[in-house]
């Protein structure tokens, strides 16, 4: 098993969320995407839409993000979003 | 009272209002550069991925895009200048001006034509005071800028950058604002934000020396199309805020000097107005000593 992601949810003016997650699921242009460890370097447009991401210990977390990016290098997930909120 | 000794006192008193009022203003910069710096590192996040997302496609693709490309011949040229709306900041209007005067020369030098877009309500009335032509304005707001301004601007500088140059639009792009160093220092900045050319935060192959190959959803060209933007204005949403802190730094270190000033000015005074005193106490005295002397004279 692959370590754990560490993703990072930012809007224009704060970061809304960071921390270790073992999985993101996301919506982009071209339709729902799951990331897991061990993800191939990915930059992708975001559709409107919810974000959820596993937290290592099972919790869930969910943001609503619009206008933005998701890219993934390295195990680190970035959602970029002008407007990005937790729910 | 003599009359010296009245002048003396009014001054006084108007060094004293003065001072009640910088001192006030030193205080409330003071407390706004906090929060304006803490804005500036609340945006550090966000502009960091953005260079981030830009240099991995900068770097793991090699596609043109019309924002990174140089143009064959540059015709016209903006600048943006970030000013202020208020004054009482000390140099901080003046040598952003300043430095963007000497840019336009320098850029007609080369045989360009400038435009200008400003912002801040200080740079408009320099310009519509030397009556010359401003391309846009925005006034307000730069105390606390919003993003929403920020994306405004960056809309309206794409849009001409993608206009011909013989259709009014501009073949480059430069920018020119305060960048906030520390409490003492400010200093002006100029940095050509058009054409795109990525330098900073490309990020170093690691341990593992192959480069990743990225994978681009939907496609390199649609992810650039909708990241230079982007990237344009979160550099915008950035000189804002240093901008904004800046000018609460300058202030507070100009109303400080203004209030040490005014310090200086009461004691000068308070000195003098002592001396017209104990000068018109002598002239008094020696008046009813010379009285005294002239009665006791007349009587021999």
């Amino acid at each position: 098993m692959a370590s754990a992601l560490n993703v990072s949810v930012v809007s224009a003016d704060h970061e809304v969320f960071s921390g270790d997650a073992t999985m993101v699921i996301a919506r982009t242009t071209e339709g729902e995407i799951g990331i897991l460890a061990g993800h191939e370097p990915m930059l992708a447009i975001l559709a409107s839409g919810q974000v959820r991401v596993t937290l290592v210990g099972g919790e869930k977390i969910v943001a609503e993000a619009a206008d933005g990016f998701l890219s993934v290098e390295n195990d680190t997930v970035t959602i970029v979003a002008r407007k990005a909120e937790l729910v | 009272m003599g009359a010296q000794l009245r002048v003396y006192r009014q001054k006084i008193k108007s060094a004293q209002t003065t001072k009640k009022i910088t001192r006030a203003m030193e205080l409330i910069s003071a407390s706004r550069i906090q929060k304006a710096l803490a804005r500036v590192s609340a945006s550090t996040p966000y502009s960091r991925a953005i260079t981030r997302a830009v240099s991995a496609v900068a770097t793991y693709s090699n596609v043109e895009h019309v924002l990174t490309t140089e143009p064959e011949k540059i015709d016209r040229a903006a600048i943006v200048i970030f000013a202020s709306d208020r004054g009482l900041a000390g140099a901080f209007n003046s040598q952003v001006l300043r430095e963007s005067e000497e840019l336009a020369t320098l850029l007609r030098s080369q045989g360009k034509d400038v435009t200008y877009f400003l912002i801040g309500r200080r740079a408009v009335g320099y310009f519509t005071f030397r009556k010359r032509a401003s391309e846009r304005t925005w006034i307000g707001g730069t105390d606390a800028p919003q993003f929403e301004t920020a994306q405004e601007i960056s809309e309206a500088l794409l849009e001409s950058f993608l206009r011909d140059a013989s259709d009014g639009g501009v073949d480059e792009i430069h920018v020119v604002y305060n960048r906030y160093v520390s409490m003492m220092t400010q200093t002006p900045e100029v940095v050509r934000l058009l054409p795109l050319e990525v330098v900073e935060g490309v990020e170093e192959p690691g341990e593992n020396a192959i480069l990743p190959l990225y994978e681009f959803e939907p496609g390199v060209e649609e992810v650039l199309d909708s990241l230079l933007p982007v990237y344009i204005e979160s550099r915008i949403f950035n000189a804002m805020l240093q901008s904004a802190a800046s000018k609460h730094a300058a202030t507070q270190k100009a109303m400080k000097s203004a209030s040490d000033n005014a310090d200086k000015l009461i004691t000068t005074y308070t000195r003098l107005s002592n001396n017209a005193r104990q000068a018109e106490i002598t002239q008094q005295i020696s008046e009813i000593v010379g009285g005294a002397d002239a009665l006791s004279s007349a009587k021999n």
